[in-house]
C-alpha cells in the first residue's frame, strides 16, 4: 500500500520534506491551516494566538490532563497567501534545538484533491535529527495521557 | 555519487527491501542472495554494494566465502528515526482530512 504521508530526510542534511495528498479540494486544505478552531481539531493543541497574515504571529499551547502546560510553540508568518503558500517560523518552548523555518505549499491536483508540501529547514543537521527523534518519546507520553484520561473516566463510572 | 550513501534512498528500492527481508533471518553469500531473484547477478551485486556502503549490510569473511548480514543497529536507527515522525504527521493529516470532510461553512 502506498503511504499517504511521506517524509524525505536525507542523512546529514539540515532540512526535511513532508508531503501528503489529500482527498480534499485545495480551498479546504488551506482553510484547515488558516482557521484556528480547525487547527485545534487536527493538531490537538489549543491555538492561543493566530494572525494569519504577513508579519502576523501565532502561538500554540497544550495542557496535560492535570492542567500543566505540556507543549508551547510559537512563531511568525513571513508569507501568508491563501490557497498558495504559508512561510512561517516555528519554535518550541524548552526544546533543546532552536527555531525552524517552514515552507508550506498548497497545490491543486484535481477539483477534489490537493497536495501539501512542507519543507522544514533547521539550523543544523543535529537539530533536525533531534526533532525527528522527538515523536518517539512524545508518542509514549501521549499514549500515557490518553490512558490516564480513560482510567479516570472509568473511575467516575464505577 | 552521493545518493548512494543515503540510507533512505537505499530502502526506497523494492529489490533492496527484499534483500533486507531475505537477510533478516540468515547470513547469505552474494550468490545465494542472487539465486532468490530473477534479476541479473551484477544488478544484485550493485544492490548489495549500495546496501553495504550505507551500512545497512555488513560483510563477513568465512573461509573463501563472503557472507552478508544485516547491520541491526543501523536498521533500527533508520526505523526508529523516521517512522514515529512520519506517523505523527500521518495521524495529524488523517485527522485534518476527516475534519474537513465534515466541514460545513457556518456563515
Amino acid at each position: 500500500m502506498e503511504r499517504k504521508t511521506k517524509v524525505n530526510a536525507e542523512e546529514g542534511k539540515h532540512d526535511l520534506t513532508v508531503t501528503r495528498e489529500f482527498d480534499l479540494p485545495l480551498e479546504l486544505l488551506f482553510k484547515a491551516h488558516a482557521e484556528p478552531e480547525i487547527i485545534e481539531q487536527w493538531m490537538g493543541t489549543k491555538v492561543v494566538k493566530f494572525e494569519g497574515k504577513k508579519h502576523g504571529s501565532w502561538q500554540y499551547e497544550t495542557k496535560d490532563p492535570q492542567g500543566n502546560v505540556a507543549f508551547q510553540a510559537s512563531g511568525v508568518f513571513h508569507d501568508f497567501r491563501p490557497n498558495e503558500k504559508i512561510t512561517r517560523t516555528f519554535e518550541m518552548v524548552n526544546a533543546s534545538w532552536g527555531v525552524q523555518l517552514e515552507f508550506l505549499e498548497f497545490e491543486k491536483l484535481t477539483d477534489d484533491t490537493s497536495k501539501l508540501t512542507m519543507h522544514i529547514v533547521y539550523k543544523s543537521a543535529a537539530d533536525r535529527d533531534q526533532q525527528l527523534k522527538m515523536p518517539f518519546a512524545y508518542g509514549i507520553n501521549i499514549a500515557h495521557n490518553r490512558l490516564q484520561e480513560i482510567v479516570s473516566k472509568l473511575k467516575q463510572h464505577a | 555519487m552521493n545518493l548512494r550513501r543515503d540510507v533512505f534512498q537505499a530502502i526506497a528500492d523494492p529489490t533492496r527491501r527484499a534483500i533486507l527481508l531475505l537477510l533478516a533471518t540468515q547470513s547469505l553469500t552474494a550468490g545465494a542472495i542472487a539465486a532468490n531473484f530473477d534479476t541479473a547477478r551484477p544488478t544484485v551485486s550493485k544492490h548489495l554494494q549500495i546496501l553495504t556502503e550505507c551500512e545497512l549490510l555488513q560483510q563477513e569473511q568465512n573461509g573463501r566465502e563472503i557472507y552478508y548480514h544485516i547491520n541491526a543497529k543501523k536498521m533500527k536507527e533508520v526505523a526508529d528515526f523516521i517512522e514515529p515522525f512520519r506517523n505523527m504527521w500521518d495521524d495529524r493529516f488523517n485527522k485534518l482530512e476527516d475534519v474537513m470532510k465534515k466541514y460545513k461553512p457556518n456563515k
